[in-house]
């Protein structure tokens, strides 16, 4: 008898460091949000992707509809191609478009979708047209300092 | 001057002779494993006596140092209004790092300690030699279920450690303090990679959970058959263990996560 309440014991220690593992996986990490359930996938293609990474979300009107799977890169085009995994009860019109975006100054990327105006829906696999890449800081601070630079050197001809 | 040489290859031949005596007693001790199978009894005994009474103190660590973590979290990250990533910050410092280490030395502490008193005792009143004259090898029938009891208990320790803390900084959190429910629990779960960091962190717990339970059973059985011999084996349980935990927990950090 003794032995009995002592397996129960054992037992009891198990399934609660079993558990604490669960709740770590399900509740803690992502393994949950991994499976979106239905779902289908489109391309998009972009010049400049930034920061932009595997599982960033995509949103549309601020709305996570679903996840980047993978980033490639195509050496004809010489341009990034990002996979998407979007949820498939969300239909986008197929001429809507897919831009780079940053959460807040300094958060992380993610795309957001911008509903067109097309009677057909995407279907698995379509090809996103129209795209905008990821604003790239450096760029927009040369961009600036050239514009000033091109309004100093007129300046100095007058 | 030839002296002073002599002293440093004595030293160092010590030493290693010292590794390679710890190293043999561990693979005889895998190999001695093998004849656990038909008594896997005495492993259950051994993870009820190490697991469930280490379960009330691992616990209770867990929970503070998850209330602590909440409060000094929200602290430091409300100065650049970025409260919300405080589960974040709970759950990776938890799983990656807190969980298996502080579990790890109070495992030392707790468990390793009683291991090497038991083995120690054992062995000065020769109940060890006892066994060896009844035909009996006290690596099957003493130290190998009791290593691996260690070794299975430690993984879920670490976890019920990081899942009690995760809540305790939940209930600081969010309960207490007020950060919003759901930005905490979604950048939590946007943050924590499974593989990445919940299985590296269960991957170091198993680490620690060889070394800390070789340690402590080897003391022991290389303990003095006296009084002092087994106050000083347990003492270098809990330095020896805790030091190796720290350093294996920089080592593997540095494998895993760069």
């Amino acid at each position: 008898m003794q032995r009995k309440s002592l397996d129960v014991w054992v037992g009891l220690f198990v399934v609660l460091g079993a558990a604490a593992i669960m709740f770590l996986a399900l509740k803690v990490g992502n393994l949950s949000a991994m499976s979106l359930g239905p779902s289908y996938t489109l391309v998009a293609r972009f010049d400049n992707i930034g920061g932009l990474k595997p599982r960033a979300p995509v949103k549309s009107a601020g709305v996570v509809v679903g996840r980047v799977e993978s980033i490639g890169f195509d050496d004809r085009t010489f341009q990034a191609t990002v996979t998407l995994r979007m949820q498939a009860d969300v239909k986008f019109p197929s001429d809507s478009s897919a831009k780079i975006l940053t959460s807040g100054l300094l958060g992380e990327q993610y795309i957001g979708l911008e509903p067109g105006a097309d009677d057909k829906n995407f279907s698995q696999g379509d090809r996103i047209k129209s795209t905008q890449s990821a604003i790239v800081l450096e760029n927009l601070i040369s961009q600036f300092l050239f514009s000033k630079a091109a309004e100093g050197s007129k300046g100095e001809e007058k | 001057m030839i002296d002073w040489l002599a002293s440093i290859g004595r030293y160092v031949r010590a030493g290693l002779a010292n590794l390679g005596l710890q190293m043999r007693t561990f693979g005889a001790m895998l190999i001695a494993s093998a004849g656990l199978i038909r008594r896997i009894r005495l492993v259950t005994d051994q993870v009820h006596f190490i697991g469930n009474y280490s379960l009330v103190i691992i616990a209770v660590s867990g929970l503070f140092v998850g209330f602590v973590l909440g409060l000094q979290g929200h602290y430091t990250l409300n100065k650049y209004g970025s409260e919300q990533a405080l589960g974040l910050l709970v759950a990776l410092s938890l799983v990656r790092e807190l969980g298996p280490v502080v579990t790890a030395l109070l495992f030392a502490g707790r468990a390793g300690t009683s291991l090497t008193a038991e083995i120690g005792l054992m062995k000065a009143t020769e109940q060890l030699a006892a066994m060896e004259m009844m035909a009996v090898d006290p690596l099957t029938r003493v130290l190998a279920p009791r290593f691996w009891a260690g070794v299975i208990a430690m993984p879920l320790l670490a976890a019920v450690f990081s899942a009690v803390g995760v809540l305790g900084g939940y209930v600081v959190g969010v309960v207490l303090i007020g950060v919003d429910e759901g930005a905490f629990w979604s950048q939590m779960q946007g943050g924590v990679e499974l593989w990445a960091d919940i299985g590296n962190g269960v991957l170091k717990s198993v680490v620690f959970g060889v070394a800390v339970t070789f340690i402590a059973l080897y003391q022991g059985y290389v303990a003095d058959a006296t009084p002092e011999g087994v106050a000083r084996a347990t003492t270098r349980t809990v330095v020896i263990g805790s030091l190796m935990v720290l350093w294996l927990d920089f080592l593997l950090t540095a494998l895993m996560f760069s």
